[in-house]
């Protein structure tokens, strides 16, 4: 995987992992064509574009697009499985996740992603191991709502 | 100094913001409050603060300032400090900057952490953003924590590891050790991330690629073993175990099977097995039967799992789930190739496909169609081709096109199904239609000779109704200029038009909004044409747009005034004499069947020579000698050749006894003879009769046989028709032809001759000097 995009129908960034390197300006531009090249969907199309040279792999879930872009070798279905359980942790995580929890925890977003996929790959396929490992990382915060 | 706001609180408040202008001026007022916290050094806020720049940043505003925040909460003992700092420093930092290289430390210390949970930190950012140098600085503790029992880092290690190679692939040989025994792990996680780490040493490493295909069996071990394995509620999607990792798994067997028998063998069964048994109601088990079919495809496989695959696509196709239409599509698309057969067999569905509304469908459904096309279904395949040219979005109208034309060229059923398909392309996408199809266009065209009559008629028909689709203009305007004489002769089925009307048309053209320029010049050289074939004046016309702004079609224009003037007489000459008439049949330099007027409008400079070997050929038809010096230094033979064959020339029988019986073999070379025999005229002692007999003594016909001469200044010449183009061989027969030379300055006569012919299958081309004419035939 390239990049993943989290944004709202407005086409607000709720969430951007990168996995590859590119300055803040081209990720500007990257993010801000792709969002509106989804968004200008229709409803009834294909989960999967082809865009510049890269293949787009994206769905919707309630308010949020979910949208990667992955290498040519690359699985589309598999990733949309991939899609789907990084919304099931989440929905575990917060219990019933809707976009406003994402909006004003977005930092927990990021430590959930980052305990399922690194470096683009998914490294741990159990659900239950990866909430697990947020589960324990979040005890070794210090009193976390009294410093964030 | 009171506390900063907290982050929720800074969301909420920056979420009450009803314009861009507050939400700016809200957060302009909190970076400013922010950047004097950093000044402060104050280590109990930059958590909060950094966090809050991260939102802030994600909102789209800059947030450079925290970079090095990052780094001092990543070099913090604080856990929280060391979660946001890292996240910051994937977000913020930049590995172009030198700035990241500070972290190189840091990140090597809490590699070696005591606490699992801050090595992981470290190990993701690694493997997220680790550039060349900090990959160089780290590799070796990575490869130390591949070899740890804690599989929670193992796993991560594994896919930083992955990170390193790609950023520098030369350290790939440092964690082949470690890779010893990570197929035995029971943890999914670590089996999965070590499936990907030995995907990417065998795709970029032949030498790994050799040395892992060992682990084959072991693979298809594992992979029979999630198959066959109950429940197991831990990895469960759908009823089907770790379909992820099944699939990273069918991918490796697919690079570790490529190109190699008895691997391939070896995982036969198992790709049988899962091709059959996998559940196909959900996407999950799809997404694993997409995989499978990919390997089926890639590697040495037998032909039943090959059908088998193809199958599987061909079911995929339909399916209701677009998305498993599409990569079916895809699929189809790579093996078309080598399974040409077995995706025929799927045809009626792909073509259905093009009906689709999603526009990846579309596309794919029209490169698999396109792809399918052959003798035995063009005309059905056309036929829905042609109708999807009709309603597709433009996007597709040039490809498709294109597409048509190719099919066409290379399956047409006969001449005038081709010229309809042609016809039906450029009339519904001709403005999307390629700009080197017209001259391709006009080829074919000229080619089917027996077509003339209803192509131009057909154009014509379809000028009238549109004439804003430039290509269609351009073929309709060259056909009516060179079949202009087919259109009014009656000839054509239905109402024709009189000769006025065709030159109002393609007035009509020349005055256009519509017509581009490249179209203007195309209608009036076909107004220029047709002035010679009709009865009526078109030099009206053409001598407006002798003041055209357009510098091409004013050179055109005063041209071909000027051609116009000197020559009136011309345009009743008979046929046989016209120039216009010789332009199609002038082989000047190309071996290529006529397409000579085609080319002149794809290059101007090409025109310009031609329009003088144009002067030069009607000086030597009508004795205007002060032309011939634009010839110059040409080193073009010039010939002159009448056009095809009508009658046997006349021996000239009972004007030889004044010459006596003057024969002079002249060409002798390659089995071919030319003899020259000669006479004087009557009543005109200027001029010379000269009868060329061209004898064969091969066993081969020469066929397309074609002489023509050139002759200096002082003289003219007149080549007459010859008997026929066929030489035959072994002397069977002969060609005869009459040449007219006019020398009344009683020079010396010289010829230069070129012969063209072909002769068992070879063109063959030929120039020679006739030099040594009898003086009786001169003087």
């Amino acid at each position: 995987m390239q990049f993943m995009l989290l944004f709202s129908r407005q086409g607000k960034l709720r969430l951007q992992k990168w996995y590859v390197p590119l300055s803040d300006k081209e990720r500007k531009k990257i993010s801000r064509d792709l969002v509106q090249t989804i968004l200008a969907r229709k409803p009834k199309m294909c989960s999967f574009l082809e865009w510049r040279d890269l293949k787009i792999v994206y769905k919707r879930y309630a308010s949020l697009y979910f949208c990667c872009a992955v290498e040519d070798q690359d699985n589309e279905l598999i990733t949309l499985e991939i899609i789907h359980r990084y919304v099931e942790l989440l929905d575990k995580y917060f219990g019933s996740v809707c976009e406003l929890d994402i909006i004003f925890n977005f930092e927990k977003a990021y430590f959930i992603l980052d305990e399922f996929l690194l470096g683009g790959e998914a490294q741990e396929t159990s659900k239950k191991n990866v909430l697990k490992a947020i589960e324990q990382a979040d005890l070794l915060q210090e009193v976390y709502e009294l410093v964030l | 100094m009171p506390a900063p706001i907290r982050l929720r609180e800074l969301i909420r408040t920056i979420r009450t913001a009803r314009t861009q202008a507050e939400e700016r001026e809200m957060i302009q007022k909190e970076c400013a409050a922010i950047r004097s916290s950093f000044r402060e050094e104050d280590n109990t806020y930059r958590c909060r603060n950094v966090a809050k720049l991260l939102y802030m940043h994600m909102l789209g505003y800059p947030a450079h300032f925290g970079q090095l925040e990052c780094l001092k909460l990543i070099a913090s003992q604080k856990f929280t400090d060391k979660r946001i700092g890292y996240l910051g420093a994937m977000l913020l930092l930049d590995e172009r900057q030198d700035v990241h290289l500070l972290m190189t430390n840091c990140i090597k210390n809490d590699l070696n952490h005591s606490t699992q949970y801050v090595q992981g930190l470290a190990l993701c950012t690694l493997g997220c953003m680790g550039s060349s140098e900090m990959c160089r600085d780290l590799a070796g503790e990575v490869e130390k924590l591949l070899k740890t029992s804690n599989s929670y880092l193992r796993k991560k290690a594994a896919l930083c590891a992955v990170h390193v190679i790609r950023k520098v692939p030369e350290l790939m040989e440092m964690f082949l050790p470690a890779t010893k025994n990570l197929l035995s792990e029971k943890n999914h996680g670590v089996l999965h991330t070590s499936v990907v780490l030995l995907t990417e040493m065998c795709e970029r490493s032949p030498d790994m690629l050799l040395h892992f295909r060992k682990l084959v069996p072991q693979l298809v071990r594992i992979l029979k073993n999630l198959i066959m394995s109950g429940y197991s509620p831990e990895h469960d999607v759908s009823g089907i175990s770790d379909p992820f990792l099944q699939v990273r798994i069918l991918r490796l067997l697919r690079i570790l099977g490529r190109s190699d028998d008895d691997s391939s063998e070896a995982m036969n069964d198992i790709l049988a097995q899962v091709a059959t048994n996998t559940e196909t109601s959900k996407n999950v088990g799809n997404a694993i039967l997409y995989e499978t079919v990919l390997t089926i495809m890639d590697i040495k496989s037998e032909s039943g799992l090959r059908v088998l695959a193809i199958n599987i696509l061909g079911r995929f196709l339909l399916n209701n789930d677009k998305n498993i239409r599409y990569v079916a599509l895809t699929s189809l698309l790579k093996t078309v190739q080598t399974d040409h057969n077995a995706v025929q067999r799927h045809r009626s569905t792909i073509v259905d496909c093009l009906k689709d509304l999603d526009v990846s469908i579309k596309r794919r459904a029209m490169e698999l169609s396109f792809a399918l096309v052959n003798g035995n279904n063009i005309r059905g395949m056309m036929k829905e081709l042609l109708y999807f040219l009709d309603s597709c979005d433009p996007e597709f109208k040039a490809d498709c096109a294109s597409g048509v034309f190719l099919a066409a060229e290379k399956y047409a059923p006969s001449k005038r199904w081709h010229i309809d398909t042609i016809m039906r392309v450029l009339t519904t996408a001709g403005s999307y239609v390629r700009d080197d199809s017209v001259p391709n266009l006009i080829q074919l065209i000229t080619n089917s000779v027996e077509m003339h009559a209803y192509t131009v008629q057909r154009l014509y028909k379809a000028l009238l109704d549109d004439i804003s689709q430039q290509p269609l203009v351009q073929v309709s305007s060259w056909c009516i200029g060179e079949y202009g004489d087919l259109l009014v002769s009656g000839q054509c089925e239905e109402e024709e038009p009189i000769q006025d009307e065709v030159l109002d048309v393609l007035e009509g053209l020349l005055v256009s909004n519509l017509s581009t320029p490249v179209t203007r010049g195309y209608s009036l050289t076909a107004i220029m044409k047709l002035s010679t074939r009709f009865s009526s004046d078109a030099n009206s016309v053409v001598s407006i747009y002798g003041s055209s702004i357009d510098v091409e079609l004013q050179q055109r224009a005063v041209e071909y005034n000027a051609l116009f003037k000197k020559y009136d007489h011309m345009r009743f000459y008979s046929e046989h004499c016209c120039f216009v008439q010789i332009l199609p049949a002038l082989q000047v330099q190309s071996t290529h069947p006529p397409c000579f007027t085609g080319s002149i409008y794809t290059s101007s400079l090409f025109y310009r020579f031609n329009l003088h070997v144009l002067y030069y050929l009607v000086s030597l038809l009508f004795q205007a000698n002060d032309l011939l010096d634009l010839l110059g230094g040409n080193d073009v033979v010039p010939v002159i050749q009448t056009t095809l064959p009508t009658k046997p020339a006349s021996a000239g029988g009972e004007l030889l006894d004044l010459l006596g019986d003057l024969s002079l073999s002249t060409y002798s070379k390659n089995g071919l003879k030319i003899e020259f025999t000669f006479e004087r005229a009557n009543p005109n002692p200027n001029i010379a009769v000269i009868t060329i007999h061209a004898t064969n003594t091969t066993e081969a016909d020469m066929t397309e046989f074609v002489f023509q001469a050139a002759v200096p200044k002082t003289f003219q010449l007149q080549l007459l028709s010859p008997s026929s183009n066929i030489v035959p061989a072994l002397n069977q027969g002969s060609v005869t032809q009459v040449i007219r030379v006019l020398n009344p300055q009683k020079q010396q006569l010289r010829m230069r001759v070129k012969l063209t012919y072909t002769h068992k299958g070879s063109p063959i081309q030929d120039l020679a000097e006739v030099n040594n004419f009898p003086p009786q035939s001169w003087q």
